[in-house]
This record gives structure tokens, C-alpha cells and sequence, in this order.
């Protein structure tokens, strides 16, 4: 009986397992995000970026990244939180969505968190800065609650304007 | 254990699409009365590879005719068969038979069995009237079993027929004048029109022909614009260009190494030698950049090799002598670019036979020889590559533009320059032919040509003067890679001109500025210009806002000149062009961007699109 119990047991374990994701997370003002580790190249800090004309202020340029020529946006004054500063602090989070490569900038970076599925909770309808469209769920970390972002949705949107509408892809809705 | 036949698919195709233009060349050039037996040879071997590719790959269309094409092509070695004009042409409308076939197999489109049988029959109609008494010809043809429509097509161009009557042959006319009444040539006409995807043919008298006439049109309008793509995709290379960027990449491992010693004891840097190696780097990145850059390039003969064949079926249909040179053929352009150069440079040499060349009547009339010539030549000049076609003909019609260009409601003054003048060509919708033929006069292409040349980053111009010809100069950069820049800055940004727009740099003096109506204009070369301040269009705090104190720097457009206002200027450098849309979206007013000495991107501008921004001067009444 006991046996049985146990071998159940680590079968469930397994399919949580199997479902785990890993998550970077990020500060935005006050608030803690996360997106899908799987979308990010790298992490480097912010330098200098050659501006483009008439682009909005959340679009703060583009860099050079070892060749390709990468747009910079601040997540920060695209959503209206925290302060948008820039000191060796600053960070940028190079995304990478298929072929097209964006660097985000935000406050900090913190950890990389495993989450199973279980622990993913459905995300709120508001209070927060990202439209919902953009969220997948919700997750508490230690003793506070992480936003997890679909940075695929979020960087294809017409909103943010970056892609050229063409090119757009229907959000990737995660389960 | 599978085998990807498809690798080799793309090289039969590659290989096949060689053979066709050789035959066609080999075929144009060859001597009717006495015909070199080496070229001969070399048509019946392309045939036969041809053959002989498409019975392993299963292509049995090609293979189909191909097989009858060896046997007439036997006849013709071995002496049995006289080689004459009708005979090459019959050739020709294979050969654009095999090339729609093979694009119909490369695009894994299906093949239009109805054509293959028709060809083929020709093909053999034509084989089977050696053995037919002369004078015979066409009775016996058409007293032959089989679709006899087909057989009366083909069995029309037959050699003896030819001979026959000589006085009338003049031209290459020949079967145009006979070919109302009888309804086969239209298969030949078909053949030809599709062949370029610019024939409308006429042909509707003569529909009542056999079955590849309506089947072979619809089918051959789809498939054009794939060609071109699949032709993109794989570039042959020459051993030699490769072997030698595999020995610089081999001198840049040594320098790298050696750099790497020097770098691991910093404290004792020998500096003499690591100016040295330094050097020895920078020598070794410009030479592989070049080799690298030259694999790209291909010389123009890649176009120029299809316009003996246009002229030729050009010119016999409109009644037209004409001879055409090829000069500068070996100047080596990028693939890309020539790729995308067929098109315009197709159209401005239908336009110099249609409208340029007179008409033999004419020409003789106007103390001129009988046959016009179109030169079309390609030269490199500096950073650029200079592609003319000219003809000695009747030179563009400076009344009837004008007057047209009044009909179209443009307010044009009589005294109008003769460059403006030719300029209105350009315009959408812009035809001075009397009328519409089937070659021309839809004034449907002009502007596309200009349109296409300036998506290339090059200009087209024009000079004529009546009745000794016109010249159409099209002026376009080497690479689309790498442009000669100049480096100007604004507000601490830098932006990069490409330098071939780029006429003059000057700090206007104060008396040569004006205002009018509110925009500032510079006078200078008697001319005024139109001033666009930079920071403007970037919105960019300058450190000059006052054009007296900053630099103008002088550009031409195709659209118009105008004097772009900078804040000082960097240096000129080349500068690698590297895709926006790649990451981000097209941005306004920038062609792309480039990556600086230091690591920063600076946009490269769009001046013919900034000059869309510039106002408009009021006219000359300044």
C-alpha cells in the first residue's frame, strides 16, 4: 500500500517537473517582473545609444551589438514606473524573439526563479503598469508577488511599434 | 538511406540554365553561310548535357526535346542540313521552351505537356522535311500525319522556303508578312512574347491554332517574379577567389596569435611591434573585406549576354535595322544589383529600338546608314559603375514631351531646359509614342525604370539631341554593401551622406542667404537652393541654428537639389551598410545605419526621400 503511495507520488512530482520554467526577473520601480528565460540573449548595462528622430521617448535609440543594430527601449517610460534614470546601474535585458533582437531597459535585474506550473497563478486584471494582454500570470517569490510577462506579446505589440505591422505574430498564449 | 536529390536538383537547374544561354548565344552568333563547326559542336554538346541531366532526374520534358534538338543538331555537324536565319529562329523559340520548362521544374510547377508535344513535333517536322524534295516543302508538310496545325507551324520556317525567295528577305521580317493568312506562326510568336514577359501578343486572329497557344500565357505570368529569387540564393564562385580569401583568413589567425602573445604581458608592451602587427592586422581586414567583397561581383555580361537576343526579335518585328555593341562587357557588378538591373535595362532597350532607331525608309531619308546601332556599355568610375545605352536614332522629341506633358496638366514653360525637358519622361503615365504598340507607348515604364535604378542607390540621365540619338546613362554604386559617406554632425549626433548625392560642402557666406516666403534659399552656383536644416528633420537641439555660421552641404537628388544645413563635417569614410528593419522598422529620412570608428551607430541618410521634406522653391522669380 505504502509503496504504491510513493510511486503515485513521484509520478505527479515528475509532471510538475517536467513543467518547470525558469524565469528572469526584473525590477520596474517598485514593481517585480519576470519573463521567460528562454527569450533572453544577455544582460549588459546601459550605454550610449544613437537616437532616432521622431521616434517616441520610450524608444531610446539604437546600439550596436556586435555588428546588428539593436533598438533600446525603456520599459520604465513606456509604462510610466519608477524613475527613468540612467547610471552604471542601469541595465538592459537583450531579448531575442526569432530573428529580431530588442534590449529593454529596467531598474535591476534580481534572480533566475524556477516555477512550476502549479506555482504560476492566473494573472490580476489590473494594478499593474502592463496591459494584461501582456501578462501570463502571476507568481509569489520569497515574500512578494512577481508579474510574469509574455516579453513575445509585449515586444511584437503595435503599441510599442517596433515591428512593422507585417511582421506581427498573434501572442503566444502560455497555459 | 535517403539522398536529398534536391542538392542536385539546384545544380542541374544552375547547370541547364547555362546551358540554354550558351546555346542561345552560340545560335545568335553564328556565321548562316558558313557556320564554325566547334560552335556547332558546343550547341549540340549543351543539348546533349541537357539531356542527358534530365533523364537521371526524371525531367522527361526536357529530355523530350531536347533529343529531337541533337538529332536536327547532328544533321546540321555532320553537313546534311544547311543552317539558315529560319532555322536559328525556329532554335531560339525551343530554346524558350526549354527555359520555361526548366523554370516550370524549378518552381516545381507542372509542366505543360501540350507545349513539349507541340515543340517536339515541330522540332521533328522540321527533322523529317530533309529527306523532302525542296520545292515540295510545304505540301508534303501538311500532307503529313499528326496534328497538322503543329506541323504547318513549324514546317513554315523550313530552310529551303527561305531561300526561295531572298529578294524579300531583308529583314528578319520574313514570316511576318505571311504569317496573317496562315494561322501556325502564332505559335512562334507565343513563344517569343513569353519569352520576356512583355509581348502582348496580338494574336487573336489567330487563335484558331492548336492547344499550347492559350495554355502557354496564363501559365508563364505567374511564375516570373520566382526565378529571380531562386537565382539569388546560390552564387557560383571562382576557385581562385576563394583560395585567396582562404590565405588571408590564414594570415589573420597568424596576426591574431601574435597579437595575443603581445597581449598577455601588458606591462612590457613592446609597442614598436604591436604598431606593426597592428598594422599587418588592418592590411589583412582590408584585403579580405575586398576579397570578400569581390566574390559579390559579377561582370554585367550576366545582362548584357540577353540583348542580342531582344534586339534581334525586336528589331525583325518592328522593321527595324540594328546592330548592337556591347562594350566594358567584363565590368564586375554585385549579384545583386545586376540581378535587379535586367528589368530597367530590358526596358530602356526596347525603348531606344521602338522609339529611338527610325525606320530603314527613314533613316536612309535622313542621310543616315540604313542599320541604327545600339551601344550599351559598362565602365567603372571610381566607386561607381557607369552603365549608357545609346542609339543613333532619332533622339527624344522635344515638342511632343512638352506638349504631352501639357496634356497631362503640367504647367511647363516653352523655354524649359532640355534636361528638365527629357526629365518629364519620368513622369507616371508618360508616353510620346503616337501609338500604343505592343512594345511600347503605355508609358507604363519609365518611371518604374527610374524608380527601380534609385531603389539601387543609383541615378539615371538623359542627353539627346534630335536626329543623331539619345543616350540614357545610369550611374550606379559598386556594392550595395559599402558606400563612400561623408561623416557630418549635428548636435553632437553624426549622420553619414552617401557621397555620391554630394556636390559641394560650404560655409554659405551671409550674402548669398535669402529668405523667401519664409524658407531659407542659398545662392550659389546661380542657382538658389532650397536650405533643409538637419536638426530639423531630427529634432536635434543644434549647435548653429544659424545657416551662416554652420556648413551647407550641397545634394542632388533625382527629384530636385537642395543644400542640407549641418553643424560641421566629420571626414568622408567608407561605411558598412547595416539593415534597420533587421531589429527595429524603417525609419524616416535614414537609408540604414553604420557602425563608426568608436562603436557607435550612426544613421545613414535617405536624401532623396529628405527631399520630399524640402519646400518647394517659388520658381525662378526670385
Amino acid at each position: 500500500m505504502s509503496d504504491n503511495q510513493a510511486s503515485t507520488e513521484t509520478e505527479e512530482n515528475q509532471v510538475a517537473r517536467t513543467d518547470v520554467r525558469e524565469y528572469l526577473t526584473f525590477s520596474l520601480g517598485e514593481e517585480h517582473y519576470a519573463l521567460d528565460i528562454m527569450a533572453v540573449k544577455e544582460i549588459r548595462g546601459y550605454e550610449a545609444v544613437t537616437r532616432i528622430a521622431n521616434a517616441p521617448a520610450f524608444i531610446k535609440g539604437v546600439i550596436n551589438l556586435r555588428g546588428d543594430i539593436v533598438p533600446i527601449v525603456d520599459l520604465r517610460l513606456k509604462f510610466n514606473v519608477g524613475e527613468a534614470t540612467y547610471d552604471e546601474f542601469t541595465i538592459v535585458i537583450v531579448i531575442q524573439i526569432h530573428d529580431r533582437m530588442v534590449g529593454i531597459v529596467v531598474d535591476g535585474v534580481s534572480d533566475v526563479i524556477s516555477l512550476s506550473r502549479e506555482e504560476r497563478r492566473p494573472p490580476p486584471e489590473f494594478g499593474v503598469a502592463f496591459d494584461s494582454r501582456f501578462l501570463v500570470g502571476l507568481a509569489k517569490v520569497h515574500d512578494h508577488m512577481v508579474i510574469l510577462v509574455n516579453i513575445e506579446a509585449l515586444i511584437t505589440s503595435q503599441e510599442l511599434g517596433l515591428v512593422d505591422v507585417a511582421t506581427q505574430e498573434s501572442p503566444d498564449v502560455d497555459s | 538511406m535517403s539522398i536529398d536529390l534536391n542538392q542536385f536538383h539546384t545544380v542541374f537547374f544552375e547547370e541547364s540554365q547555362e546551358h540554354i544561354d550558351t546555346m542561345e548565344q552560340l545560335l545568335m552568333a553564328m556565321d548562316l553561310d558558313d557556320p564554325d563547326p566547334e560552335d556547332l559542336n558546343s550547341v549540340f554538346r549543351a543539348a546533349h548535357s541537357i539531356k542527358g541531366g534530365s533523364g537521371i532526374f526524371g525531367f522527361s520534358a526536357l529530355g523530350q526535346i531536347t533529343h529531337v534538338m541533337e538529332n536536327l543538331l547532328d544533321q546540321l555537324r555532320n553537313g546534311q542540313r544547311q543552317l539558315s536565319n529560319d532555322l536559328v529562329d525556329h532554335f531560339l523559340g525551343v530554346i524558350d521552351c526549354l527555359r520555361r520548362i526548366l523554370d516550370q521544374y524549378r518552381n516545381g510547377n507542372e509542366v505543360d505537356w501540350s507545349e513539349v508535344k507541340a515543340v517536339s513535333q515541330g522540332l521533328e517536322a522540321v527533322l523529317n522535311d530533309a529527306t523532302v524534295e525542296p520545292e515540295a516543302g510545304p505540301t508534303a508538310v501538311s500532307g503529313e500525319s499528326g496534328p497538322v496545325a503543329e506541323n504547318e507551324a513549324f514546317g513554315f520556317f523550313e530552310p529551303e522556303e527561305a531561300e526561295a525567295r531572298p529578294e524579300t528577305d531583308q529583314t528578319w521580317g520574313l514570316f511576318e508578312e505571311p504569317a496573317s493568312p496562315v494561322p501556325a506562326p502564332s505559335v512562334e510568336t507565343a513563344a517569343e512574347g513569353d519569352a520576356f514577359g512583355f509581348f502582348d501578343e496580338p494574336a487573336a486572329p489567330a487563335n484558331t491554332t492548336a492547344a499550347p497557344k492559350p495554355t502557354a500565357k496564363p501559365q508563364h505570368d505567374k511564375p516570373k517574379p520566382k526565378p529571380a529569387s531562386a537565382e539569388s540564393s546560390t552564387i557560383r564562385v571562382g576557385v581562385d577567389k576563394v583560395d585567396s580569401l582562404i590565405n588571408l583568413v590564414g594570415e589573420l589567425v597568424i596576426t591574431q596569435s601574435m597579437l595575443k602573445v603581445l597581449g598577455e604581458d601588458p606591462d612590457n608592451l613592446d609597442t614598436l611591434k604591436m604598431t606593426t602587427v597592428l598594422g599587418e592586422l588592418e592590411r589583412n581586414t582590408r584585403e579580405i573585406q575586398e576579397s570578400v567583397m569581390s566574390i559579390r561581383m559579377i561582370p554585367v555580361s550576366f545582362v548584357f549576354n540577353r540583348f542580342p537576343r531582344v534586339v534581334r526579335d525586336l528589331a525583325s518585328k518592328m522593321n527595324k535595322q540594328v546592330e548592337l555593341v556591347l562594350e566594358g562587357t567584363q565590368t564586375e557588378l554585385d549579384k545583386g544589383l545586376i540581378e535587379k538591373l535586367v528589368d530597367p535595362l530590358t526596358h530602356l532597350v526596347r525603348n531606344s529600338i521602338d522609339h529611338g532607331i527610325e525606320s530603314p525608309e527613314q533613316r536612309l531619308a535622313g542621310g543616315k546608314p540604313e542599320k541604327g546601332t545600339i551601344t550599351i556599355s559598362a565602365s567603372q568610375r571610381g566607386g561607381s559603375i557607369i552603365i549608357a545605352i545609346s542609339d543613333d536614332g532619332a533622339g527624344l522629341n522635344r515638342q511632343r514631351i512638352l506638349a504631352k506633358a501639357r496634356e497631362n496638366g503640367l504647367s511647363v514653360p516653352d523655354d524649359l531646359p532640355d534636361a528638365e525637358v527629357w526629365d518629364l519622361i519620368f513622369q507616371p503615365g508618360f508616353s510620346t509614342a503616337e501609338q500604343v504598340t505592343d512594345v511600347s507607348g503605355r508609358g507604363v515604364g519609365m518611371d518604374v525604370v527610374r524608380r527601380n535604378i534609385q531603389q539601387l542607390g543609383g541615378r539615371i540621365e538623359i542627353s539627346s539631341t534630335a536626329s543623331v540619338g539619345s543616350t540614357f546613362t545610369i550611374q550606379l554604386p559598386l556594392t550595395l554593401a559599402i558606400v563612400d559617406g561623408m561623416g557630418v554632425a549635428v548636435g553632437g549626433q553624426t549622420f553619414i551622406i552617401p557621397l555620391v548625392s554630394i556636390i559641394e560642402s560650404m560655409q554659405p557666406p551671409r550674402a548669398n542667404l535669402k529668405q523667401l516666403a519664409g524658407s531659407d534659399l542659398l545662392h550659389v552656383r546661380e542657382e538658389y537652393w532650397p536650405l533643409l536644416p538637419l536638426h530639423q528633420v531630427m529634432d536635434i537641439e543644434p549647435r548653429h541654428s544659424d545657416p551662416a555660421e554652420a556648413i551647407v552641404v550641397l545634394i542632388e537628388t533625382s527629384k530636385r537639389r537642395y543644400g542640407l544645413v549641418v553643424d560641421e563635417l566629420v571626414g568622408q569614410q567608407q561605411v558598412v551598410i547595416k539593415s534597420l528593419e533587421q531589429h527595429y522598422k524603417r525609419v524616416p529620412g535614414a537609408a540604414g545605419a553604420t557602425i563608426m570608428g568608436d562603436g557607435s551607430v550612426a544613421l545613414i541618410l535617405d536624401v532623396e526621400s529628405l527631399a520630399d521634406i524640402v519646400q518647394e522653391p517659388v520658381e525662378e522669380t526670385v
